[in-house]
């Protein structure tokens, strides 16, 4: 049988090679070819506990993790039980006989990966058995391994070739094991490889790597899961003349550090999910009143206050959009794959110059750790954007008027007050009702500045449509491309700018007989905020702390479809 | 602000304190631009809010740039100013309610950063803006707005926190004193790390601690400030810590560690360790 695409879910202990044995397995099939999306969960502690990941490799872009496991690999018992009833009936269990065994399950095949790691000379080759047994499940040719692991291992360092010997060795024994149980899942097609460069990277790698391509200059964070790598990344790499980035006390000293870096002239952003985005309430406010440049970037994870810290969810959105007290309305770009993610990032640094105050990027802990292959994208099509700079003399009025007006910057002429407080057109405090009035329009005119002109559509003649936000627009996609297969009537719509949202898109929504949103949380966030913009949405909600599963997606929006047509048929 | 802006209303009372650290603000800005060439727009003002935050509007002559943001952050405001631009010089003013208490958190990790900027901090012993409540340097079981059976919390000596915490110049002024202060913060700005210049401002309405900082001979009230003596070695902390001991309000500077590198120093020498790559040197490593 022919297979397009397979799943691989490994699943142990904390620190058994969980992550590493699947993203091994995404690098390998990209490299040769296929593409591969991870989705990872941890427990929230150092070391142990359950964890799993998975990884789904297939010959065309790949949209989500995949519902269905073929092939579980199994670290330890608890593994087993807690996932065999994911795999489906002719599917694999690949279970680390050095650690327990397994009796009364057809699908279950025992593998030494420690001991025959051991017997290459080569430790830390386990995952290597695991993949070479999982490359012969659906008949994947050796030499792609070896041009893997080959490629992988040549460092240009004195070990290389020994190191190579070992894992090829190792994988090889994993494939000729297992060859002997007569399991197989089928042939999977030869990949399709792109004729682009492509890059391998995690969504908060792609982010922050946007960042940085965006022309970020000043960094600040609090470590805060899962929105840490990005601090780390830019601790390494934002780093020389003109460039900075520290780890802060507080998400309280983010906000307030990036808003004075923001007034001085740079390009800043932090990165925070939930409970640190809530301490940022109050200084998000003061960047949209004094209008400073900055974005702040909230990976989501589930619940209120600690909630679920290694979870994912799409719960923050109305927290995103209005944060702070006052008449306060953030611009939001929320991101949906790890490419968005590199050209969000991008986009967010734009419109914080253009419109001069702050910008929310939405991301969310599914997007942030999974691995997936993207097209490299081509930096010489990057525009570094900068605000309008105040060139004149002394006396300027930095507020005046009633829309954007050029910012000066700390030491050249045009000193003003940067004033949290209401204030005149020099930034000196009022109680004007005037002033108030002034300052309050011309603030919430600026967002016009942000109103782009792109999104996506499908099937747009359709009375009733989905659309996505965040990442749930993989596994949304993917239902989507199934309902149109089969004939379900509905259409397509999607963009990653949630706030302003493009105003011809807004008009066309407002036209349809019903927007389905399928989103991850109680509330049905964005559909009620489409609604009070005059859009008839009613959201498909989630609150499980995992992403969106295809057929669940399936089944919930053609029922909806079904019965949105019996009510206008009158039946 | 200059002095033509009639739509600003806001007004310090007769006598306030914060006149005259104004006045030695804006002496030890023209100092320095006198000093160093740099213009006064070279200056940041970081301003907390209450009474002595609207200095940054009340400040007269040619104009500094100012950032008066929310309560209890102008530390790290004034963080985020400096190391975006280490050339400007960043000053905080700011009271003990915005310092001391909603924003105590911020002094010591700028302490332990040597963060390069100076802090002007007017203390007058109570919340003047709000009407009268108490704040950390209130004297224990003084009756306030908010203590109307007597505070129980103990009086906070702020010397002695900065000093605890590590700030690596601190000093300590009068707002009656108006040229010595300037003098104490030109002191402050030219100290290669964080400075905090904590001056007594007495509010005449709430808290008017004039008398008993100056002392009246009639009424037998002797001067709760007295000078620091000239021969005090100010990169003793244990000799800081004995002025300290000795109470009242020293007039002078107290501590001076000139030794250790401010926070945009430090930063300078990691980029020697650091070995900065490309965006494209860094896109280029995820290629595969």
């Amino acid at each position: 049988m022919e297979m397009r695409d397979f799943v691989v879910r490994f699943a142990g202990e904390g620190g058994q090679g969980v992550v590493t044995s699947a993203e091994g397995l995404a690098q390998a099939a990209t490299q040769v070819g296929y593409h591969a999306q991870t989705f990872a969960t941890f427990p929230s502690q150092i070391m142990g506990g359950p964890t799993w990941t998975q990884a789904r490799i297939a010959v065309d872009p790949v949209l989500s993790a995949g519902d269905d496991v073929d092939v579980l690999v199994a670290f330890n018992q608890d593994a087993y039980d807690e996932h065999n009833s994911d795999v489906r009936d002719e599917g694999v269990i690949i279970f680390n006989s050095n650690e327990f065994q397994l009796e009364g399950d057809s699908r279950g095949f025992g593998l030494p990966f420690d001991e025959l790691a051991r017997s290459t000379g080569n430790n830390r080759a386990a995952n290597m058995v695991i993949i070479g047994a999982l490359a012969h499940l659906v008949d994947m040719p050796q030499q792609y391994l070896e041009e893997f692991v080959t490629k992988r291992f040549t460092r240009g360092r004195s070990g290389d070739e020994e190191i190579i010997r070992s894992n090829i060795q190792a994988m090889t024994l994993g494939r000729e094991h297992i060859s002997e149980s007569g399991l197989a899942l089928g042939a999977l097609a030869a990949p399709n490889p792109p004729d682009f460069a492509q890059l391998m990277l995690k969504g908060n790698e792609a982010l922050a790597l946007g960042a940085l391509a965006g022309g970020l200059e000043f960094y600040v964070g609090y470590p805060i899961s899962p929105a840490t790598t990005i601090l780390l990344y830019m601790e390494r790499n934002l780093v020389g003349e003109g460039k900075f980035a520290h780890q802060v006390s507080s998400e309280i000293e983010s906000i307030t550090a990036i808003l004075g870096a923001g007034f001085a002239g740079k390009k800043a952003m932090t990165a925070t999910a939930g409970p640190g985005f809530s301490l940022m309430s109050e200084g998000l406010g003061l960047g949209w009143i004094a209008e400073i440049p900055l974005v702040v970037v909230d990976v989501q994870r589930g619940g209120p206050a600690t909630g679920l810290p290694t979870k994912t969810e799409q719960s923050d959105l109305m927290a995103c959009m209005f944060p702070a007290h006052g008449d306060v309305r953030m611009p939001i770009i929320a991101v949906g794959t790890v490419e968005e993610c590199f050209y969000g990032a991008i986009k967010a640094l734009t419109w914080s110059e253009r419109y001069q105050g702050p910008v929310i990027l939405m991301t969310e802990m599914a997007l942030a750790e999974r691995v997936q292959n993207i097209a490299k994208p081509d930096l010489s099509q990057v525009e570094d954007q900068r605000r309008q700079v105040y060139e004149g003399t002394n006396g300027y009025h930095r507020y005046a008027g009633f829309e954007l007006s050029p910012m000066p910057l700390p030491g050249n002429p045009g000193a003003y007050v940067a004033n949290g407080s209401e204030h005149d057109d020099m930034g000196d405090t009022t109680h004007l009702a005037s002033r108030h009035i002034q300052m309050t329009e011309r603030r919430f005119s600026k967002l016009k500045l942000l109103e782009e002109d792109e999104y996506e559509t499908d099937n747009v003649d359709e009375s009733i449509v989905m659309m996505p936000w965040g990442g749930s627009k993989g596994p949304a996609l993917e239902a989507y491309n199934q309902m149109k297969a089969s004939g379900v009537p509905v259409g397509w719509y999607y963009t990653m700018y949630l706030n302003p949202l493009p105003p011809k898109m807004l008009e066309e929504l407002k036209k349809k007989d019903l927007v389905i949103v399928p989103e991850l949380n109680y509330q049905g966030q964005f559909a009620s905020i489409l609604r009070s913009q005059g859009v008839k949405a009613e959201a498909i909600t989630q609150y499980t702390g995992l992403p969106f599963k295809v057929r669940d997606l399936v089944k919930r929006i053609t029922e909806v479809t079904e019965a949105v047509r019996k009510e206008a048929a009158g039946v | 602000m200059s002095k033509k802006n009639e739509e600003y209303d806001f007004k310090w009372c007769p006598g306030c304190g914060d006149f005259g650290v104004r006045r030695a603000l804006e002496m030890a800005m023209i100092d320095r631009l006198e000093e160093t060439g740099l213009p006064i727009e070279n200056n940041v003002v970081v301003a907390g809010i209450g009474c002595s935050g609207n200095l940054v509007h009340l400040l007269e002559g040619r104009q500094p740039y100012g950032f008066h943001g929310i309560h209890g952050r102008s530390l790290p405001i004034s963080l985020g100013v400096k190391m975006a631009r280490p050339e400007l010089n960043v000053v905080v003013v700011a009271g003990d309610g915005d310092f001391l208490s909603i924003g105590a958190e911020h002094i010591g990790p700028q302490a332990a950063r040597n963060l390069n900027i100076c802090a002007v901090i007017m203390d007058n012993g109570v919340y003047g803006l709000t009407k009268g409540q108490s704040s950390p340097t209130t004297k224990l079981g003084e009756i306030t707005s908010s203590t109307p059976f007597g505070k129980i919390e103990s009086q906070l000596n702020p010397l002695e926190l900065y000093l605890t915490l590590g700030v690596s110049f601190i000093a300590s002024g009068f707002s009656g004193q108006v040229r010595p202060l300037a003098k104490l913060i030109t002191q402050g700005m030219e100290h290669k790390g964080f400075s905090i210049i904590h001056v007594q401002s007495p509010c005449t309405t709430y808290n008017d601690t004039f008398e008993l900082l100056k002392g009246n001979v009639q009424k037998g009230i002797e001067p709760g400030l007295w000078e620091i003596p000239e021969d005090h070695d100010t990169s003793d902390k244990a000799a800081a810590q004995q002025l300290i001991q000795q109470g009242g309000v020293p007039v002078g500077v107290l501590y001076n560690d000139t030794f250790r590198p401010s926070m945009d120093h430090q930063v300078e020498q990691m980029w020697a360790r650091a070995n900065p790559k490309t965006v494209q040197e860094l896109m280029d490593a995820f290629e595969f």
